[in-house]
Protein backbone atom coordinates (compact mmCIF):
# COMPACT_ATOMS: atom_id res chain seq x y z
CA UNK A 1 0.00 0.00 0.00
CA UNK A 2 1.44 3.11 -0.98
CA UNK A 3 2.27 4.75 2.32
CA UNK A 4 1.96 8.70 3.16
CA UNK A 5 5.52 10.55 3.60
CA UNK A 6 6.96 12.33 6.39
CA UNK A 7 9.84 15.15 5.03
CA UNK A 8 11.93 16.77 7.34
CA UNK A 9 12.77 20.44 5.42
CA UNK A 10 16.49 22.07 5.75
CA UNK A 11 17.23 25.92 5.00
CA UNK A 12 20.07 26.45 4.05
CA UNK A 13 21.93 29.76 3.76
CA UNK A 14 25.40 30.06 2.28
CA UNK A 15 26.00 26.28 2.23
CA UNK A 16 24.78 25.67 6.36
CA UNK A 17 21.71 24.78 7.68
CA UNK A 18 19.93 27.47 9.84
CA UNK A 19 16.96 27.41 11.94
CA UNK A 20 19.28 26.27 15.07
CA UNK A 21 19.16 22.93 15.89
CA UNK A 22 20.02 20.94 19.36
CA UNK A 23 21.58 17.59 17.71
CA UNK A 24 24.18 16.73 20.52
CA UNK A 25 24.98 13.21 18.37
CA UNK A 26 26.34 15.23 15.66
CA UNK A 27 30.22 16.37 14.48
CA UNK A 28 28.44 19.31 13.05
CA UNK A 29 24.87 20.11 12.92
CA UNK A 30 25.21 23.21 10.68
CA UNK A 31 26.08 20.87 7.89
CA UNK A 32 23.57 19.85 5.75
CA UNK A 33 24.82 16.38 4.45
CA UNK A 34 25.33 15.16 8.26
CA UNK A 35 21.90 16.23 9.02
CA UNK A 36 20.47 14.72 6.09
CA UNK A 37 22.48 11.16 6.65
CA UNK A 38 20.95 11.43 10.05
CA UNK A 39 17.22 11.92 8.81
CA UNK A 40 17.60 9.51 6.15
CA UNK A 41 18.77 6.93 9.03
CA UNK A 42 15.71 7.60 11.13
CA UNK A 43 13.60 7.12 8.68
CA UNK A 44 12.56 10.12 6.50
CA UNK A 45 10.73 9.71 3.85
CA UNK A 46 12.42 12.51 1.70
CA UNK A 47 13.69 15.74 1.67
CA UNK A 48 13.61 19.35 1.42
CA UNK A 49 16.41 22.08 1.28
CA UNK A 50 15.57 25.37 1.08
CA UNK A 51 18.25 27.82 0.06
CA UNK A 52 17.51 30.56 1.57
CA UNK A 53 20.93 32.80 0.39
CA UNK A 54 19.34 36.39 -0.25
CA UNK A 55 22.72 37.25 -2.62
CA UNK A 56 22.04 34.95 -6.29
CA UNK A 57 25.98 34.98 -6.24
CA UNK A 58 26.09 32.19 -3.92
CA UNK A 59 23.91 29.63 -6.41
CA UNK A 60 26.76 28.21 -6.87
CA UNK A 61 27.22 27.10 -2.95
CA UNK A 62 23.96 25.87 -2.97
CA UNK A 63 24.90 23.44 -5.79
CA UNK A 64 27.73 22.01 -3.78
CA UNK A 65 25.06 21.17 -0.99
CA UNK A 66 23.14 19.21 -3.12
CA UNK A 67 26.04 17.19 -4.52
CA UNK A 68 27.45 16.73 -1.34
CA UNK A 69 24.36 15.35 -0.11
CA UNK A 70 22.87 13.42 -3.30
CA UNK A 71 26.56 11.67 -2.64
CA UNK A 72 25.44 10.25 0.68
CA UNK A 73 21.88 9.79 1.33
CA UNK A 74 20.04 7.56 -1.41
CA UNK A 75 16.20 9.31 -0.54
CA UNK A 76 14.37 12.01 -2.85
CA UNK A 77 15.62 14.94 -2.45
CA UNK A 78 13.83 18.54 -3.51
CA UNK A 79 15.43 21.80 -3.71
CA UNK A 80 14.17 24.80 -3.99
CA UNK A 81 14.36 28.70 -3.42
CA UNK A 82 15.68 31.32 -5.75
CA UNK A 83 15.19 28.80 -9.12
CA UNK A 84 14.00 31.43 -12.09
CA UNK A 85 14.65 29.72 -15.32
CA UNK A 86 15.22 26.08 -16.46
CA UNK A 87 19.00 26.61 -16.31
CA UNK A 88 18.58 26.81 -12.77
CA UNK A 89 16.94 23.80 -12.42
CA UNK A 90 19.15 21.48 -14.43
CA UNK A 91 21.92 22.82 -12.04
CA UNK A 92 20.18 21.40 -9.23
CA UNK A 93 18.91 18.25 -11.22
CA UNK A 94 22.90 17.62 -12.63
CA UNK A 95 24.12 18.05 -8.72
CA UNK A 96 21.36 15.23 -7.89
CA UNK A 97 17.97 16.76 -7.28
CA UNK A 98 15.46 14.65 -8.08
CA UNK A 99 12.80 17.58 -8.13
CA UNK A 100 13.08 21.46 -7.91
CA UNK A 101 10.62 23.42 -6.18
CA UNK A 102 9.18 27.09 -7.73
CA UNK A 103 7.74 29.61 -5.59
CA UNK A 104 8.42 33.51 -6.21
CA UNK A 105 9.37 32.61 -10.36
CA UNK A 106 6.27 30.81 -11.39
CA UNK A 107 4.00 33.20 -9.64
CA UNK A 108 5.93 36.08 -11.99
CA UNK A 109 6.06 33.74 -15.03
CA UNK A 110 3.89 30.78 -14.62
CA UNK A 111 5.12 29.32 -18.02
CA UNK A 112 8.35 28.54 -15.80
CA UNK A 113 6.01 25.36 -14.82
CA UNK A 114 5.33 24.09 -18.28
CA UNK A 115 9.38 25.03 -19.31
CA UNK A 116 10.19 22.55 -16.31
CA UNK A 117 7.71 19.44 -16.83
CA UNK A 118 8.23 19.64 -20.83
CA UNK A 119 12.49 19.46 -19.87
CA UNK A 120 12.55 17.46 -16.88
CA UNK A 121 9.01 15.82 -16.71
CA UNK A 122 6.06 16.48 -14.43
CA UNK A 123 7.85 14.48 -11.39
CA UNK A 124 10.67 16.77 -10.86
CA UNK A 125 8.26 19.97 -10.57
CA UNK A 126 7.23 21.08 -7.17
CA UNK A 127 4.62 24.12 -7.07
CA UNK A 128 5.69 25.69 -3.74
CA UNK A 129 2.88 28.44 -2.08
CA UNK A 130 2.81 30.29 0.51
CA UNK A 131 -0.32 31.30 2.17
CA UNK A 132 -2.23 33.53 4.42
CA UNK A 133 -5.53 33.47 5.55
CA UNK A 134 -7.60 36.92 4.41
CA UNK A 135 -8.86 38.36 8.10
CA UNK A 136 -11.71 39.61 6.55
CA UNK A 137 -13.48 39.60 3.16
CA UNK A 138 -11.23 41.45 0.76
CA UNK A 139 -12.93 44.18 -1.59
CA UNK A 140 -10.78 43.68 -5.15
CA UNK A 141 -13.53 46.28 -6.64
CA UNK A 142 -17.02 48.34 -6.33
CA UNK A 143 -19.77 48.20 -8.43
CA UNK A 144 -21.87 50.69 -7.89
CA UNK A 145 -22.37 51.45 -4.11
CA UNK A 146 -21.44 47.27 -3.50
CA UNK A 147 -18.31 46.32 -2.32
CA UNK A 148 -16.92 43.13 -4.38
CA UNK A 149 -15.31 40.93 -2.06
CA UNK A 150 -12.70 38.49 -3.42
CA UNK A 151 -14.05 34.78 -2.46
CA UNK A 152 -11.44 32.93 -1.45
CA UNK A 153 -10.38 32.82 2.28
CA UNK A 154 -6.69 32.96 1.82
CA UNK A 155 -3.91 34.64 -0.53
CA UNK A 156 -0.59 33.49 -1.88
CA UNK A 157 2.01 35.54 -0.82
CA UNK A 158 5.37 35.57 -3.14
CA UNK A 159 9.40 36.91 -1.96
CA UNK A 160 9.12 34.08 1.34
CA UNK A 161 5.69 35.70 2.19
CA UNK A 162 7.03 39.40 2.17
CA UNK A 163 4.33 40.55 -0.82
CA UNK A 164 0.76 39.80 -1.38
CA UNK A 165 -0.67 38.71 -4.57
CA UNK A 166 -4.48 38.59 -5.68
CA UNK A 167 -4.29 34.83 -6.50
CA UNK A 168 -6.17 32.44 -4.68
CA UNK A 169 -4.17 29.11 -3.93
CA UNK A 170 -6.51 26.74 -4.67
CA UNK A 171 -6.98 27.97 -8.29
CA UNK A 172 -3.32 28.55 -8.87
CA UNK A 173 -2.60 24.86 -7.45
CA UNK A 174 -5.63 23.99 -10.23
CA UNK A 175 -3.63 26.26 -13.03
CA UNK A 176 -0.02 24.93 -11.48
CA UNK A 177 -1.11 21.24 -12.20
CA UNK A 178 -2.60 22.15 -15.52
CA UNK A 179 0.82 23.56 -16.70
CA UNK A 180 2.88 20.54 -15.53
CA UNK A 181 3.70 20.74 -11.62
CA UNK A 182 3.82 17.14 -10.40
CA UNK A 183 3.35 18.16 -6.24
CA UNK A 184 1.79 20.92 -4.72
CA UNK A 185 3.84 21.95 -1.37
CA UNK A 186 1.24 24.23 0.86
CA UNK A 187 3.05 26.15 3.43
CA UNK A 188 0.42 28.32 5.98
CA UNK A 189 1.82 31.44 6.86
CA UNK A 190 -0.43 31.79 9.67
CA UNK A 191 0.22 28.40 11.10
CA UNK A 192 3.94 28.62 10.40
CA UNK A 193 6.39 28.57 13.60
CA UNK A 194 3.14 28.69 15.83
CA UNK A 195 3.17 24.88 16.29
CA UNK A 196 -0.43 24.60 16.74
CA UNK A 197 -1.57 22.39 13.60
CA UNK A 198 -1.39 23.20 10.28
CA UNK A 199 -4.48 24.52 8.37
CA UNK A 200 -6.06 21.18 7.61
CA UNK A 201 -9.35 23.70 5.56
CA UNK A 202 -6.64 24.83 3.27
CA UNK A 203 -4.98 21.57 3.13
CA UNK A 204 -8.35 19.62 2.24
CA UNK A 205 -9.31 22.20 -0.57
CA UNK A 206 -6.25 22.00 -2.75
CA UNK A 207 -5.78 18.78 -1.75
CA UNK A 208 -9.76 18.14 -3.32
CA UNK A 209 -8.85 20.52 -6.34
CA UNK A 210 -5.57 18.60 -7.81
CA UNK A 211 -4.54 15.39 -8.70
CA UNK A 212 -1.12 15.19 -7.69
CA UNK A 213 0.24 14.92 -4.13
CA UNK A 214 -0.29 17.75 -1.85
CA UNK A 215 2.62 17.83 1.00
CA UNK A 216 1.73 20.18 4.10
CA UNK A 217 3.79 22.76 5.92
CA UNK A 218 3.51 25.54 8.46
CA UNK A 219 2.47 24.29 12.05
CA UNK A 220 3.54 21.07 13.30
CA UNK A 221 4.14 20.75 17.17
CA UNK A 222 3.23 17.69 17.71
CA UNK A 223 2.31 14.07 15.96
CA UNK A 224 -1.47 14.60 16.08
CA UNK A 225 -0.82 17.70 13.88
CA UNK A 226 0.82 15.31 11.24
CA UNK A 227 -2.35 13.04 11.60
CA UNK A 228 -4.65 15.46 11.23
CA UNK A 229 -3.06 17.48 8.24
CA UNK A 230 -2.66 13.20 6.54
CA UNK A 231 -6.36 12.64 7.39
CA UNK A 232 -8.78 15.48 7.85
CA UNK A 233 -6.45 17.81 5.51
CA UNK A 234 -5.94 14.81 3.02
CA UNK A 235 -2.51 15.44 2.17
CA UNK A 236 -0.53 12.76 0.94
CA UNK A 237 3.13 13.95 2.66
CA UNK A 238 3.76 16.29 5.45
CA UNK A 239 6.60 18.44 6.15
CA UNK A 240 7.95 19.75 9.20
CA UNK A 241 11.51 21.50 10.11
CA UNK A 242 12.26 22.83 13.76
CA UNK A 243 9.88 19.76 15.88
CA UNK A 244 12.70 17.55 14.17
CA UNK A 245 15.59 20.02 14.29
CA UNK A 246 15.14 20.59 17.97
CA UNK A 247 14.09 16.83 18.58
CA UNK A 248 10.83 17.60 20.38
CA UNK A 249 9.68 15.10 18.59
CA UNK A 250 11.58 12.72 16.19
CA UNK A 251 10.98 10.81 13.13
CA UNK A 252 10.96 7.03 14.58
CA UNK A 253 8.21 8.68 17.61
CA UNK A 254 6.33 10.30 14.36
CA UNK A 255 6.02 7.16 12.39
CA UNK A 256 5.18 4.79 15.11
CA UNK A 257 2.23 7.13 16.01
CA UNK A 258 0.94 7.39 12.90
CA UNK A 259 0.88 3.51 12.03
CA UNK A 260 -0.57 2.79 15.41
CA UNK A 261 -3.27 4.92 14.20
CA UNK A 262 -3.89 3.17 10.87
CA UNK A 263 -2.11 5.83 8.70
CA UNK A 264 -0.31 3.79 6.25
CA UNK A 265 3.91 4.63 6.74
CA UNK A 266 6.80 2.75 5.92
CA UNK A 267 8.53 1.18 9.05
CA UNK A 268 11.38 3.75 10.31
CA UNK A 269 13.37 0.43 10.59
CA UNK A 270 13.82 -0.36 6.78
CA UNK A 271 15.50 -2.97 5.71
CA UNK B 1 38.64 1.26 -4.79
CA UNK B 2 37.96 0.66 -8.26
CA UNK B 3 37.40 -2.95 -9.73
CA UNK B 4 37.32 -3.86 -13.46
CA UNK B 5 33.79 -4.52 -13.54
CA UNK B 6 32.75 -2.32 -15.96
CA UNK B 7 29.52 -1.15 -16.05
CA UNK B 8 27.77 1.96 -18.51
CA UNK B 9 24.62 3.75 -17.11
CA UNK B 10 23.42 4.53 -20.24
CA UNK B 11 23.08 8.18 -20.66
CA UNK B 12 20.14 9.51 -22.85
CA UNK B 13 19.45 12.52 -20.67
CA UNK B 14 17.39 11.47 -18.17
CA UNK B 15 17.34 13.20 -15.10
CA UNK B 16 18.44 10.16 -12.75
CA UNK B 17 21.30 9.03 -14.36
CA UNK B 18 23.71 10.76 -11.61
CA UNK B 19 21.90 9.11 -8.76
CA UNK B 20 22.40 5.86 -10.46
CA UNK B 21 25.90 6.57 -10.83
CA UNK B 22 26.38 7.59 -7.44
CA UNK B 23 24.63 4.57 -6.02
CA UNK B 24 27.02 2.89 -8.29
CA UNK B 25 29.66 4.20 -7.02
CA UNK B 26 29.23 3.17 -3.82
CA UNK B 27 30.25 -0.03 -4.59
CA UNK B 28 34.04 -0.05 -5.90
CA UNK B 29 32.95 0.33 -9.72
CA UNK B 30 33.92 3.65 -11.54
CA UNK B 31 30.65 3.95 -13.59
CA UNK B 32 30.92 4.76 -16.86
CA UNK B 33 27.94 7.38 -17.92
CA UNK B 34 27.88 7.15 -21.36
CA UNK B 35 25.67 7.70 -25.08
CA UNK B 36 28.43 5.57 -26.90
CA UNK B 37 27.40 2.24 -28.16
CA UNK B 38 31.59 1.25 -28.50
CA UNK B 39 31.33 1.64 -24.65
CA UNK B 40 28.25 0.32 -24.51
CA UNK B 41 29.62 -3.08 -26.53
CA UNK B 42 32.70 -3.20 -23.97
CA UNK B 43 31.01 -2.94 -21.13
CA UNK B 44 30.15 -6.07 -19.06
CA UNK B 45 26.77 -4.77 -17.63
CA UNK B 46 24.07 -2.12 -18.17
CA UNK B 47 22.16 0.02 -16.71
CA UNK B 48 19.19 1.88 -18.17
CA UNK B 49 17.69 4.62 -16.36
CA UNK B 50 14.94 6.67 -17.01
CA UNK B 51 12.15 9.27 -15.73
CA UNK B 52 9.89 11.93 -18.27
CA UNK B 53 8.33 10.78 -21.42
CA UNK B 54 8.43 7.58 -22.90
CA UNK B 55 8.80 8.94 -27.03
CA UNK B 56 11.00 11.70 -25.73
CA UNK B 57 13.51 8.65 -24.25
CA UNK B 58 12.69 6.22 -27.11
CA UNK B 59 13.69 8.97 -29.43
CA UNK B 60 17.08 9.83 -27.68
CA UNK B 61 17.74 6.50 -28.05
CA UNK B 62 17.20 6.24 -31.48
CA UNK B 63 18.82 9.94 -32.48
CA UNK B 64 22.08 8.26 -30.39
CA UNK B 65 22.09 5.30 -32.20
CA UNK B 66 21.63 3.00 -29.01
CA UNK B 67 18.77 1.06 -29.96
CA UNK B 68 20.60 -1.95 -31.73
CA UNK B 69 23.07 -1.60 -29.12
CA UNK B 70 21.27 -2.19 -26.66
CA UNK B 71 19.07 -5.10 -28.38
CA UNK B 72 23.06 -6.48 -29.01
CA UNK B 73 24.16 -6.44 -25.31
CA UNK B 74 21.03 -7.78 -23.97
CA UNK B 75 21.46 -10.72 -27.40
CA UNK B 76 24.98 -11.50 -25.75
CA UNK B 77 23.58 -12.34 -22.31
CA UNK B 78 25.22 -9.04 -20.55
CA UNK B 79 23.26 -8.00 -17.36
CA UNK B 80 21.10 -4.96 -18.07
CA UNK B 81 18.97 -3.44 -14.98
CA UNK B 82 16.17 -1.19 -15.93
CA UNK B 83 15.11 1.33 -13.34
CA UNK B 84 11.22 2.87 -13.66
CA UNK B 85 11.24 4.64 -17.36
CA UNK B 86 13.92 2.20 -18.74
CA UNK B 87 11.56 -0.77 -17.25
CA UNK B 88 9.12 0.37 -19.51
CA UNK B 89 11.08 1.12 -22.34
CA UNK B 90 11.83 -3.04 -22.61
CA UNK B 91 8.30 -3.35 -23.65
CA UNK B 92 7.39 -3.15 -27.14
CA UNK B 93 4.49 -0.66 -26.94
CA UNK B 94 3.03 1.77 -24.36
CA UNK B 95 -0.11 3.53 -23.85
CA UNK B 96 1.76 6.53 -23.64
CA UNK B 97 3.52 7.03 -26.69
CA UNK B 98 3.53 6.28 -30.42
CA UNK B 99 6.85 4.85 -30.94
CA UNK B 100 7.52 1.11 -30.76
CA UNK B 101 9.95 0.11 -27.27
CA UNK B 102 12.23 -2.09 -27.51
CA UNK B 103 10.52 -4.85 -27.24
CA UNK B 104 12.63 -6.88 -25.42
CA UNK B 105 10.17 -8.13 -22.86
CA UNK B 106 6.75 -8.79 -23.98
CA UNK B 107 3.78 -7.19 -22.62
CA UNK B 108 2.77 -3.51 -22.94
CA UNK B 109 2.76 -0.61 -21.22
CA UNK B 110 -0.52 1.35 -19.73
CA UNK B 111 -1.80 3.98 -17.76
CA UNK B 112 -3.68 3.74 -14.07
CA UNK B 113 -7.02 4.04 -14.14
CA UNK B 114 -7.89 7.92 -12.65
CA UNK B 115 -11.17 6.60 -11.24
CA UNK B 116 -9.95 4.22 -8.60
CA UNK B 117 -11.24 5.14 -4.87
CA UNK B 118 -8.48 4.88 -2.53
CA UNK B 119 -9.39 2.13 0.11
CA UNK B 120 -7.58 4.44 2.76
CA UNK B 121 -9.07 7.80 2.43
CA UNK B 122 -11.87 9.68 0.69
CA UNK B 123 -11.30 10.31 -3.22
CA UNK B 124 -9.68 8.94 -5.57
CA UNK B 125 -6.16 7.63 -5.96
CA UNK B 126 -3.65 9.64 -7.56
CA UNK B 127 -2.37 9.62 -10.63
CA UNK B 128 1.18 9.57 -11.07
CA UNK B 129 1.73 6.64 -8.29
CA UNK B 130 4.01 8.64 -6.20
CA UNK B 131 5.97 7.69 -2.58
CA UNK B 132 7.18 4.73 -1.04
CA UNK B 133 4.81 1.41 -1.08
CA UNK B 134 6.11 -2.32 -0.50
CA UNK B 135 7.15 -4.91 -2.93
CA UNK B 136 6.24 -8.69 -3.27
CA UNK B 137 8.82 -10.53 -4.40
CA UNK B 138 7.96 -13.98 -6.86
CA UNK B 139 9.59 -17.04 -5.25
CA UNK B 140 11.68 -16.89 -8.41
CA UNK B 141 13.02 -13.39 -8.01
CA UNK B 142 14.04 -13.86 -4.50
CA UNK B 143 16.15 -16.57 -4.99
CA UNK B 144 17.69 -14.41 -7.89
CA UNK B 145 21.25 -13.01 -7.22
CA UNK B 146 19.60 -8.99 -7.82
CA UNK B 147 17.36 -9.35 -4.91
CA UNK B 148 19.87 -11.12 -2.41
CA UNK B 149 19.02 -9.80 0.95
CA UNK B 150 15.85 -7.49 -0.11
CA UNK B 151 13.05 -8.82 2.56
CA UNK B 152 9.57 -9.49 0.93
CA UNK B 153 7.07 -6.35 1.62
CA UNK B 154 9.98 -3.99 1.54
CA UNK B 155 9.16 -0.23 0.63
CA UNK B 156 10.62 1.17 -2.23
CA UNK B 157 10.21 4.70 -4.01
CA UNK B 158 8.08 4.80 -7.06
CA UNK B 159 7.27 7.54 -9.28
CA UNK B 160 5.02 7.12 -12.21
CA UNK B 161 1.63 7.38 -14.32
CA UNK B 162 2.27 4.22 -16.25
CA UNK B 163 3.22 0.35 -15.50
CA UNK B 164 4.03 -2.70 -17.28
CA UNK B 165 2.21 -5.78 -18.20
CA UNK B 166 4.33 -8.50 -19.19
CA UNK B 167 2.50 -10.95 -21.57
CA UNK B 168 3.92 -13.88 -19.72
CA UNK B 169 3.36 -14.54 -15.80
CA UNK B 170 6.96 -16.58 -15.56
CA UNK B 171 8.82 -12.65 -16.77
CA UNK B 172 6.94 -10.97 -13.48
CA UNK B 173 9.55 -11.13 -10.68
CA UNK B 174 7.21 -8.88 -8.35
CA UNK B 175 4.03 -6.85 -7.84
CA UNK B 176 3.14 -3.94 -5.94
CA UNK B 177 -0.67 -2.87 -4.73
CA UNK B 178 -2.56 0.52 -6.04
CA UNK B 179 -5.59 0.40 -7.13
CA UNK B 180 -4.59 -2.80 -8.51
CA UNK B 181 -1.42 -5.75 -8.30
CA UNK B 182 0.82 -4.21 -10.97
CA UNK B 183 3.76 -5.81 -12.23
CA UNK B 184 6.76 -3.54 -10.30
CA UNK B 185 10.06 -5.44 -11.18
CA UNK B 186 10.37 -8.01 -14.60
CA UNK B 187 13.32 -10.86 -14.42
CA UNK B 188 13.79 -12.54 -18.32
CA UNK B 189 17.35 -13.65 -19.10
CA UNK B 190 19.92 -11.35 -17.67
CA UNK B 191 17.57 -8.47 -18.10
CA UNK B 192 16.36 -7.23 -14.07
CA UNK B 193 14.30 -4.30 -14.33
CA UNK B 194 12.23 -2.37 -11.43
CA UNK B 195 9.03 0.32 -11.89
CA UNK B 196 10.79 1.72 -8.47
CA UNK B 197 14.07 3.81 -8.00
CA UNK B 198 16.69 1.63 -5.95
CA UNK B 199 18.71 4.71 -6.22
CA UNK B 200 15.84 6.52 -4.31
CA UNK B 201 14.99 4.01 -1.78
CA UNK B 202 17.65 4.33 1.42
CA UNK B 203 19.79 1.30 2.17
CA UNK B 204 17.69 -1.32 1.36
CA UNK B 205 17.07 -0.18 -2.53
CA UNK B 206 21.81 0.05 -2.43
CA UNK B 207 21.40 -3.64 -1.63
CA UNK B 208 20.31 -4.00 -4.88
CA UNK B 209 23.00 -2.48 -6.83
CA UNK B 210 25.45 -3.76 -4.48
CA UNK B 211 24.18 -7.22 -5.72
CA UNK B 212 24.07 -6.01 -9.63
CA UNK B 213 27.67 -4.81 -9.17
CA UNK B 214 28.39 -8.35 -7.80
CA UNK B 215 26.56 -10.22 -10.32
CA UNK B 216 27.87 -8.21 -13.56
CA UNK B 217 31.41 -8.85 -11.96
CA UNK B 218 30.31 -12.74 -11.45
CA UNK B 219 28.95 -13.29 -15.04
CA UNK B 220 32.06 -11.35 -16.27
CA UNK B 221 34.22 -13.58 -14.69
CA UNK B 222 31.85 -16.95 -16.11
CA UNK B 223 31.93 -15.83 -19.55
CA UNK B 224 35.88 -15.19 -19.39
CA UNK B 225 36.32 -18.93 -18.34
Amino acid sequence: MLTRRIIPCLDIDGGRVVKGTSFVNLRDAGEPAELAALYDREGADELVFLDITASSDERQTMVDVVRRVSAQVFIPLTVGGGLRSVEDMRRMLEAGADKVAVNTAAVNRPGLIEEGATEFGSQCIVLAMDVKRVASPVEVARLGDEPVVAEAPWQVYTHGGRRPTAMDPVKWARLGVSLGAGEILVTSMDADGRRAGYDLDLLAAISQAVDVPVIASGGAGNPEHLYDALVTGRSDAVLAASIFHFRTITIPEVKAYLAERGVPIRPATAG
Amino acid sequence: MTTRTNIVVIDHRAANIHSVAKALARFGVEPCVSNSAADLARADGAVLPGVGAIDAAMRNLERLGLVEPIREFVASGRPLLGVCLGMQLLFPRSEEGDLPGLGLVDGAVVRFADDVPDPTGQGRLKVPHMGWNSVNFTDAARKHPVFQRVPQGSYFYFVHSYYCRPARDADIAATTGYGIDFCSAVIKGEIVATQFHPEKSGVVGLRIYENFVKYVGERSTARSH
